[in-house]
């Protein structure tokens, strides 16, 4: 008994540091996509693709839930333009920084400065949409963004910008990937000379076999990952601190913080705009740039902002850790993994049937005929990994509405706020104890 | 002094009782002005509410109140349901604004002022329901209070060479609410989320809390409402002790007419939003409208 404690005892203390939550997710998340290239048949260069994905992946979601957090989570704002607020960031970088020579043309900014621009954009729009709906009730904020993201989305859409938007078909002429600037002496060509930098690196990865563009996304995932880590630290600290504590107070009662001196309205704009800030730059990095860049008004729908609702509610409103749980967690069970289990199904049991409609898969059943049902569910697992979310979202919402790691009451103070941080006085409080235990009902 | 004449009042008002406050008034303003502003705002009367009228629609919630708070005093506002005395509680801290009327607190006038500016300027409340935060624990709730919080800056708190500046007022701040919770022997609940405090030890939170913000002045909306008579001794007892110590004020809204009477010096009666009658609590016992109104004429 005792030895089975012990070894508890000895996990959970591991297991307590954020950070090891974190790493011990994303190494289940690579093992298991591994495991997945691995049964797909895959060799190692394309499971080194397929791992990057959903890191990828789950980077730029962790990324976005992050800045829902400290709106939602934290002061509890209930912006639903995320989507917008990313598509303006995406589209500022775009129009700063493509170059002025391409259609639509850019600006030909220097990429920093285009990140700054779209990052301050993104800021500035959500003040605009905050600053008049922010000083009426939650719900109308609701409505305010969820206008704003539309209104973004649709003039982005539409063809009488097209000559500076690109209209439905996108900004085509994105920057360049700085990787690849980095990386490729001509970086509009993947097969130009490599530079002194790039030169060591593709030599290393030809003798793995694997590409060069494999290669620049790998080292865009890395970098990713290292934004990550640097928002995570920079909204930590803002969340553990006085103005964390004020934003969990109106999150939990407007009317109280107000009453004990706390102007709510500037904490409330202060954090909406830092969030859409971060938001912003999400969406470049998503979008943008990188391996999935690709700057076009249907990468924004009102759906993205409800995916990232959905992913931190599944890490926990409240907790940054939980944050990028669940933003990793929602990327790559939710999203990526069920079409490769699917694949892996279909070819270890050759489930042949296919039926056109739902009743075409459950009549046979009554025959003892399951094969149809399975095929049925196979083919249409895009589909129903939707549904599978919505049921996963009512689950949680019901069992757990404090997410995974339940962290919403970690404590917001630049200290600990614990029990042993108290001086002196310690004898005197048996009385205080026996003296509250009177009041309790 | 005289470099901040046409300031706003400072806090420490000179000792010198009869002589107007020099800094209430608007430079160049004449005799009967120093005469008027002397009278408007006596010394030591921290609370001023003069005229104070707030109506809901057609309804008239408060109708002309006009009632002092002495420094010092522990005065008690009494009246039926409906009289109009949670309204004006929140006409003066800001929650409603006043249809008409002023309030002045240590001689300026807050009227209208929004409830936040109010509470920094050492008025702060509590409220008839208590209203602690249930998600944070109760020592986060006693941190939350206090003004001046260098961490209330996002570029402060993040920082790394501004970071440690704040840690540092972070400790201190928890120093003084592990004592102030000491005070209210509330500290064995301090890592206890609020959430799950009795009803009892959420009053004595919010008081607690309340306190952290270092006011001169307290309103206090029913504060024994719903606790026992234990619990109630106890913060009576830590609400006199305040009073000699730290010369807070106090102004109460009860029900209960013997704690009342026991406890304060100066009664207020509301009835129909206007004042009824006001004095020691021997006065208002012996008169007969009071009880009239109170009481429904029985007694």
């Amino acid at each position: 008994m005792s030895a089975v404690d012990d070894a508890r005892g000895v996990l959970e203390r591991v297991f307590a540091p954020d950070a090891v939550k974190v790493f011990a997710m994303f190494a289940g998340i690579w093992l298991l996509f591994y495991w997945f290239g691995d049964q797909l048949g895959y060799t190692n260069p394309f499971i080194l693709s397929l791992v990057r994905r959903v890191t990828f992946l789950s980077a730029v979601y962790a990324l976005a839930v992050l800045a829902l957090n400290i709106q939602w989570g934290y002061a509890g704002l209930f912006n639903i333009g995320v989507a917008g607020f990313m598509a303006v960031g995406a589209y500022s970088v775009a129009m700063l920084s493509g170059s002025p020579s391409g259609t639509p043309p850019g600006l030909g900014l220097p990429l920093p400065l285009g990140i700054l621009g779209g990052v301050l954009a993104a800021t500035a729009i959500g003040l605009v949409a905050a600053l008049p709906a922010l000083r009426l009730k939650a719900d109308y904020l609701a409505i305010v963004t969820v206008a704003i993201s539309e209104i973004i989305r649709i003039t982005f859409n539409s063809p009488a910008f097209a000559d500076v938007t690109g209209g439905a078909s996108g900004f085509d002429n994105l920057p360049v990937d700085p990787v690849r600037t980095l990386l490729l002496t001509e970086p509009g060509s993947i097969i130009s000379e490599p530079t002194a930098l790039g030169q060591p690196i593709f030599a290393f990865a030809a003798e793995h076999g694997i590409q060069r563009l494999t290669v620049v996304n790998t080292i865009y995932t890395l970098g990713t990952l290292v934004v990550l880590l640097g928002v995570y630290l920079l909204l930590e600290r803002t969340g553990k601190s006085p103005f964390g504590r004020v934003l969990k107070a109106i999150r939990e009662d407007e009317t109280a913080a107000r009453s004990l001196g706390k102007d709510t309205q500037n904490f409330k704009v202060r954090a909406f705009a830092l969030g859409c800030g971060l938001m912003g730059l999400a969406g470049i990095i998503w979008y943008a740039m990188g391996p999935r860049a690709s700057v076009v008004p249907v990468n924004f729908r009102p759906e993205l902002t409800f995916y990232i609702f959905i992913a931190l509610i599944i890490g926990g409103s409240g907790s940054n850790t939980g944050s990028i749980l669940g933003g990793a967690l929602f990327a790559s069970l939710l999203f990526e993994a069920p079409p490769r289990v699917a694949t892996i199904i279909g070819n270890r049991y050759e489930i042949a049937a296919d039926p056109a409609n739902l009743v075409q898969a459950l009549a046979p059943i009554v025959d003892g005929e399951l094969m149809p049902l399975a095929g049925f569910l196979l083919n249409n697992i895009d589909t129903l990994r939707f549904i599978g979310m919505g049921v996963l979202l009512i689950l949680l919402v019901q069992r757990r509405p404090e997410g995974l790691l339940g962290a919403r009451k970690e404590t917001a103070a630049a200290v600990s706020l614990a029990e042993d941080t108290r001086t002196g006085t310690a004898p005197e409080r048996t009385t205080a104890a026996a003296d509250g235990g009177e009041t309790d009902e | 002094m005289s470099d901040r004449s046409d300031g706003p009042a400072d806090a420490d008002l000179p000792d010198d009782v009869d002589a107007p406050d020099p800094e209430t008034l608007e430079p160049g303003a004449d005799d009967s002005a120093v005469e008027e502003a002397a009278k408007r705002v006596p010394r030591g009367v921290p609370l001023r509410v003069e005229g104070l009228r707030k109506e809901f629609g057609g309804i008239t919630a408060v109708d002309g109140a006009t009632f002092s708070v002495e420094q010092g005093s522990l005065t008690g506002l009494i009246g039926p349901n409906g009289a109009g005395k949670s309204t004006t509680f929140n006409c003066i801290t800001g929650v409603h604004e006043p249809t008409d009327g002023t309030v002045h607190f240590r001689g300026e006038d807050i009227t209208g002022d929004r409830p936040h500016a109010i509470a920094n300027r050492g008025l702060v409340r509590t409220f008839q329901i208590a209203r602690e935060l249930d998600e944070m624990t109760v020592l986060e709730n006693m941190m939350l209070a206090p003004g001046g919080q260098r961490g209330e800056s996002i570029t402060r708190s993040v920082l790394p060479g501004l970071r440690s500046d704040v840690v540092g007022q972070e400790t201190e701040l928890r120093e003084d609410a592990w004592e102030t919770l000491e005070f209210f022997e509330i500290d064995h609940l301090a890592e206890e989320y609020a959430g799950n405090l009795s009803g009892g030890q959420r009053k004595l939170l919010e008081l607690a809390r309340a306190l952290m913000t270092e006011p001169d002045m307290m309103l206090l909306d029913e504060p024994f409402a719903g606790v026992n008579p234990t619990l109630e001794e106890k913060l009576l007892d830590r609400i006199h002790a305040l009073r000699e110590q730290e010369d807070l004020t106090f102004l109460l809204v009860e029900h209960d007419m013997d704690l009342i009477m026991e406890n304060c010096e100066h009664v207020i009666v509301m009835h129909q939003g206007r004042v009824l009658d006001e004095g020691t609590p021997e006065k208002i016992k012996a008169n007969e409208e009071v009880i009239e109104a109170y009481l429904g004429g029985e007694v």
